[in-house]
C-alpha cells in the first residue's frame, strides 16, 4: 500500500519525529482491512470478537485537498468522503448511496474522477484530491457551473456537485462528443429530480464552444 | 390567447436563484449543520417481519470505544405525547402512527429497533455490529396476491360516510357495443431522493428543540414534534432550507427523526443521524403495490357509456394510508355511469405514504391503459377516442371547471409529436430493426390551495426581502416566489431575497400536492401588492405626489410613477427616507373563497412518447417524449419546464425499471440499493418537449397559477406502456415493462 506511493518527500508529519510512517501506514492499514472486514464478512480462523481497534483508529497521512497540502489524523475506516466532510467541512461533496452507486461523491483524485465513498482516505495518501469547491475561482464560475445554472441542469442540488466533477471528466476524456456520448458517460452519475436532459445540454454547450475545462 | 404575465420573450425566466449555492457545493443540507459536540447515531433495523424483541445485548457495543448509548424500548426516554406502553404490551390498533422504540413489538423488517450513539460516525457503526437482537417471529403475511382476499373498506371510510373513498356509483348504464375488463399492478416504489433523510437534532434547553430536518414542511414537522415531546410550538424550530429531493419522501415525520431527537435528549448531546439507502426502504414510506380492475364499456362509434374501477392498495398493519387511486375515473372522461370501489389490505410492512401524483400515477396508469385498449377494440386512434369523450363539466360534482384548456394541449402536443404519422395497426412500425411505438395518455391532478401567509420588509435602498415558511425540494421555490414579488413590485429580481424552509417564518404549508405555487405564490401576491399599495399611499403624502390622479400611478424600477409616461418618480428608498422609516414590513394571508364550491378545479395534460423495442431481447428504450400541460400562468418557464421533464422522467422509471421486490420467507425487501432498485440513468433520458398553455385559470387564485408537480407524472406510465403496445401488439398490465415481459 504505502510503496504506491514515493516516499521521498520529507516527512514532516509526525511529532515526535522518531516514528516510521512507512512502517506506522503499513500497520495501520492492516489493522484497517481487519477491523473493517471483521464485523460482516468473518475472515476465515479470525474471531470476529478480537478485533484490533483502539490505537489503530488513528492514522496520520496527508492529503493535497484543492490544492492545499492538508495533514490529518483519521480513523482508517474513513472513507474519502466522509473526511472530507466531516473532518474538513467541505460538504460540496456528497454522500447519496455510500455504496458507489449514484456518483454524488464523485471528486477527481490526482486528475481522475473517483468515486470518494468507495475509497478510504488512508488509501489516497499523498494524492491530489480535487472537490466541488475547487471548480469556482473566486468569484468567477467554472464553466461548467455557469452552463449547469444557464440550462437549469439540476433540481434539488443534490447530486449537482457529482454532476458537475463527472462533467469536467467527461470533457477532458474527450468523451463529450455528442449527446449520446455524454449521456454514456454520465450515466453513472444519477438524478432524481431528473434533469438529465439540462445537463447534456450544458456539458455539450461548454463542449462546444472549446472552453477550458 | 391571454396576456402572459410572467414569462415572455420580454421578459424571460428567471435563472435559479440559489443556482450558484448550489453548483459551488455551498448548498447546506440536512446532515451539514456544523453543531458543536455532535454525536453520530446509527439506526438499528428489525431482522424479523412480524414478532417480538425478547433481548437486547448491548454489553459489547457499550463497551466499544467511542459509545455513549446504545437506545432502544428498553431505555429510550418517554415520548410524552404517545403516553406509557400499556402492561402487558399490545399490538397497536390500527390508525396508530408508528411509535419507534416504545415497546417490544415489531410491524415490519427492517422496523428501527435500536440506536447505537457515538463520537464519531465510524464508532457508532462498528458498535452497532457488535449489537446482538433476539426475537421470537410470529407468522407475517407480505405477500400481496396471497392475502388479497382480505382487503377490506378502509376503516377511516367505515367511519366517514362521506369520505371521498367511499363506493361511488353514478347514472344507468347505457348500452355497451363494445367493452374491456382489465387487471393492473404497480409495485411497490420506492421515493429514492438523492439526499438520504437526516437530521441534526439539538435540545437547546429542557423543553427548547432545533432540528435541522430533511422533510416537506418544517410547519406540520414544528406541530407534529411539538406535540409529541409535550412542548410549546414555539419551543420547537425546524429548518430544512436545501432538500435533496423527497417526491413525498418527507411529508411525515418519520419514526428515525423522533429517534434522533430521543437520542439527542438521552446523551445530552446534538445527534445526527443519516439513513443508510437499504433504510431508505423501510424507514420512509413507498408508493404502495396496487392493483386494478377496470372495465370500460362503449357505443361503436366511440362515446364512453360505463367505467368500472376498483382499486385495491397496500398499506401497514398498525396504519391506513389511502390515495385517490380510482378518482380520476369519476371526472376525466364524459360517461354516463361510473362506478368506483376502494380496498385497503393491511400487511406486515412499514405504512406507505404519497410519492410524486399520488393516487393519480397509480389509477392513470391503469385508466389511461384501459382507455388505450378500449380505442384498439374500437379500432380508434386512441387520441380521438380520448377527444370523443372529451369532459366539458365535472360530472363528478356537476360543476363547471374553472379552466380546462386539455384539448388544446391534445392539439399542441399531437402537432409538436407528428401524432398524425402513427399507424393505428400495433407492430406495424419498423426502424432499422427495431419495432417503434407511439402512445399517449392524459394527465390530471385537482387543485389545491392552503391558507398561507407571506412577510415582505422594504428596505432603505429599495430591496425586499419576502418571507414564508415554505419548501424547495427542487422545483425551484425561491425562484418562483422571487418572480412574483419583482413583477408585483416593479423592482428587479435581484432586489428580492426569498427566504423558507425555517418553522419561524409565516405560515405555510407544506410542499406537497401541487400546492406551493397555489397558496404560497398567492400569499406572495398578495403580500407584496400590500406593500406596494402602502408605499403608493406614502409617496402620496410626499410633496408633489397629493396631486397626482392615484388610478394613474404605477410601479417600475422600484419607483413610485405618477402616470405609465412618467419618467421621473419618487424610488422606494426615498419614499422610506421621507418618512424617516428604515424599513418597511407587510404581512398578508391568503386563502381560497366561495369559488372552490362554484367550480371544479384541476390542472390537465398529457404526454406523447415515442419507444424503440428490441424484438430479440425486448428492451424497451423511449426514444422521443412531447408534453404538454395546461396549469394556468407559468411563473418561470425555465423552472418549469425542469420540474415537467423531471416528472417525464420519473414516469419513465416507474413504466421500465422501478420495482421494490420483496422476498416473502422474510419478508424483507431484496432491493436495497441502486444496483437492485433501478431509477433512470442518463443513459436512459431521451430528449424531452414541453408546451404550456400557459393561460390563467381567472378563477383559482389571483395569480391565475395551478400545480405543475404531479401532472408532470401522471399518466407518464401509461402512456410508456401504450406506446409499448403499440410497438409490440403486447399489452403489458403489470410495471415495470421489463424485457422478460416482452418477450
Amino acid at each position: 500500500m504505502a510503496n504506491d506511493h514515493p516516499d521521498d518527500q520529507k516527512d514532516d508529519m509526525h511529532d515526535p519525529a522518531h516514528e516510521d510512517r512507512r512502517f506506522f501506514l503499513k500497520q495501520s492499514v492492516a489493522f484497517a482491512g481487519l477491523s473493517l472486514a471483521a464485523p460482516h464478512w468473518p475472515l476465515a480462523g479470525t474471531d470476529p470478537d478480537d478485533v484490533p481497534i483502539g490505537n489503530a483508529e488513528k492514522v496520520k497521512l496527508s492529503l493535497t485537498i484543492n490544492g492545499a497540502k492538508k495533514r490529518l489524523t483519521v480513523d482508517p475506516r474513513m472513507t474519502l468522503l466522509d473526511v472530507l466532510r466531516e473532518n474538513l467541512g467541505l460538504n460540496g461533496t456528497k454522500k447519496g448511496c455510500d455504496f458507489g452507486q449514484c456518483g454524488a461523491c464523485t471528486v477527481h483524485v490526482n486528475g481522475q474522477r473517483t468515486l470518494s465513498c468507495l475509497t478510504f482516505a488512508v488509501m489516497q495518501h499523498s494524492r491530489k484530491v480535487e472537490t466541488v469547491e475547487s471548480l469556482a475561482k473566486g468569484k468567477v464560475l467554472h464553466p461548467l457551473q455557469e452552463a449547469f445554472i444557464k440550462h437549469d441542469g439540476f433540481q434539488c442540488g443534490y447530486c449537482t456537485p457529482g454532476q458537475l466533477m463527472s462533467a469536467v471528466s467527461c470533457i477532458r476524456e474527450g468523451q463529450a462528443g455528442s449527446a449520446q456520448e455524454v449521456r454514456e458517460y454520465m450515466s453513472g452519475n444519477l438524478c432524481r429530480c431528473g434533469a438529465y436532459p439540462n445537463i447534456v445540454d450544458a456539458i455539450l454547450e461548454v463542449k462546444s464552444k472549446g472552453l477550458k475545462v | 390567447m391571454e396576456k402572459r404575465i410572467f414569462d415572455n420573450p420580454a421578459d424571460p425566466s428567471l435563472d435559479r436563484v440559489d443556482g450558484r449555492v448550489k453548483v459551488t457545493g455551498k448548498a447546506t443540507y440536512s446532515a451539514e449543520y456544523a453543531v458543536p459536540n455532535l454525536a453520530h447515531a446509527v439506526l438499528v433495523t428489525s431482522t424479523i417481519a412480524k414478532g417480538v424483541i425478547t433481548g437486547i445485548d448491548a454489553e459489547k457495543a457499550n463497551s466499544a470505544p467511542g459509545v455513549l448509548a446504545v437506545i432502544s424500548h428498553l431505555n429510550a426516554p418517554k415520548v410524552p405525547g404517545w403516553g406509557s406502553a400499556a402492561q402487558p404490551a399490545e399490538r397497536a390498533p390500527i390508525g396508530t402512527s408508528f411509535r419507534v422504540f416504545y415497546d417490544h413489538f415489531v410491524y415490519f423488517d427492517g422496523q428501527p429497533v435500536a440506536m447505537v450513539v457515538a463520537d464519531t460516525h465510524e464508532r457508532a457503526v462498528y458498535a452497532a455490529s457488535l449489537l446482538k437482537i433476539t426475537y421470537q417471529s410470529e407468522k407475517h403475511r407480505t405477500h400481496f396476491e396471497a392475502n388479497v382476499q382480505q382487503a377490506i373498506v378502509p376503516l377511516n371510510v367505515q367511519r366517514n360516510k362521506t369520505s371521498p373513498f367511499a363506493d361511488y356509483d353514478r347514472g344507468e348504464k347505457g348500452q355497451v357495443e363494445a367493452h374491456i375488463e382489465a387487471e393492473y399492478t404497480i409495485p411497490t416504489q420506492h421515493h429514492q431522493p438523492m439526499e438520504p433523510h437526516a437530521i441534526v437534532a439539538v435540545w437547546e434547553a429542557e423543553d427548547k428543540l432545533t432540528v435541522y430536518d430533511k422533510n416537506q414542511g418544517v410547519k406540520s414537522a414544528q406541530g407534529q414534534l411539538a406535540q409529541a415531546f409535550k412542548i410549546p410550538r414555539e419551543n420547537v424550530r425546524v429548518i430544512a432550507k436545501y432538500i435533496g429531493g423527497a417526491f413525498g419522501s418527507g411529508i411525515r415525520v418519520w419514526p428515525h427523526t423522533i429517534a434522533a431527537v430521543l437520542a439527542a435528549k438521552h446523551v445530552g448531546r446534538p445527534v445526527k443521524l443519516v439513513l443508510g439507502r437499504e433504510q431508505m426502504f423501510t424507514s420512509v414510506g413507498y408508493r404502495p403495490y396496487t392493483v386494478q380492475k377496470l372495465t370500460i364499456g362503449a357505443s361503436k362509434n366511440g362515446k364512453l357509456t360505463s367505467i368500472t374501477h376498483e382499486g385495491i392498495g397496500q398499506t401497514s398493519a398498525y396504519e391506513e394510508h389511502l390515495e385517490r387511486t380510482i378518482l380520476a375515473s369519476r371526472s376525466l372522461y364524459a360517461c354516463p355511469h361510473v362506478s368506483t370501489r376502494y380496498r385497503l389490505l393491511s400487511l406486515d410492512v412499514n405504512t406507505p405514504t404519497w410519492m410524486r401524483g399520488p393516487g393519480d400515477a397509480t389509477g392513470m396508469f391503469a385508466l389511461e391503459s384501459a382507455m388505450d385498449e378500449m380505442a384498439f377494440a374500437l379500432n380508434i386512434d386512441p387520441l380521438d377516442f380520448r377527444i370523443k369523450n372529451y369532459a366539458e363539466l365535472d360530472q363528478e360534482r356537476n360543476l363547471p371547471w374553472s379552466a380546462k384548456s386539455l384539448k388544446e394541449c391534445y392539439v399542441l402536443g399531437a402537432e409538436k409529436f407528428g401524432w398524425k404519422n402513427r399507424k393505428l395497426e400495433p407492430k406495424s412500425m419498423q426502424k432499422d430493426g427495431v419495432l417503434v411505438g407511439y402512445g399517449m395518455a392524459s394527465s390530471l391532478y385537482g387543485f389545491h390551495r392552503h391558507p398561507s401567509k407571506a412577510r415582505a420588509v422594504m428596505q432603505a435602498d429599495g430591496s425586499v426581502i419576502v418571507q414564508s415558511a415554505t419548501m424547495d425540494i427542487g422545483p425551484g421555490t425561491g425562484t418562483a416566489m422571487t418572480r412574483i414579488a419583482a413583477k408585483v413590485l416593479g423592482i428587479h429580481a435581484k432586489m428580492v431575497r426569498f427566504d423558507l424552509g425555517d418553522s419561524a417564518l409565516p405560515d405555510a404549508p407544506g410542499q406537497n400536492g401541487s400546492s406551493t405555487i397555489p397558496s404560497v405564490g398567492s400569499a406572495v401576491h398578495d403580500v407584496c401588492v400590500a406593500l406596494r399599495d402602502r408605499l403608493i399611499e406614502m409617496a402620496f403624502e410626499m410633496p408633489g405626489f397629493a396631486t397626482k390622479e392615484k388610478s394613474q400611478v404605477v410601479v417600475r424600477n422600484g419607483q413610485v410613477l405618477a402616470s405609465m409616461a412618467d419618467t421621473n418618480g419618487v424610488s422606494f428608498g426615498d419614499i422610506l427616507k421621507h418618512h424617516h422609516r428604515n424599513e418597511l414590513e407587510i404581512s398578508a394571508e391568503s386563502k381560497s373563497g366561495p369559488e372552490r364550491d362554484q367550480y371544479s378545479m384541476y390542472s390537465f395534460g398529457c404526454h406523447f412518447v415515442e419507444v424503440e423495442v428490441s424484438p430479440f431481447t425486448g428492451e424497451v428504450h423511449v426514444t422521443r417524449v412531447v408534453t404538454c400541460a395546461d396549469v394556468g400562468t407559468i411563473i418561470n418557464y425555465k423552472t418549469a419546464r425542469s420540474q415537467s421533464i423531471g416528472g417525464i422522467v420519473g414516469g419513465i422509471g416507474m413504466a421500465l425499471m422501478e420495482e421494490s421486490a420483496m422476498d416473502h420467507r422474510y419478508g424483507r425487501y431484496v432491493t436495497s440499493d441502486f444496483s437492485s432498485y433501478h431509477i433512470p440513468v442518463h443513459a436512459d433520458i431521451p430528449p424531452i418537449e414541453v408546451y404550456y398553455i400557459d393561460k390563467p385559470d381567472v378563477h383559482v387564485n389571483p395569480i391565475g397559477s395551478k400545480g405543475l408537480g404531479e401532472i408532470a407524472i401522471v399518466g407518464v406510465a401509461a402512456a410508456v406502456a401504450n406506446a409499448v403496445f403499440h410497438a409490440t401488439g403486447k399489452r403489458i398490465r403489470q410495471l415495470p415493462i421489463t424485457p422478460d415481459k416482452l418477450i
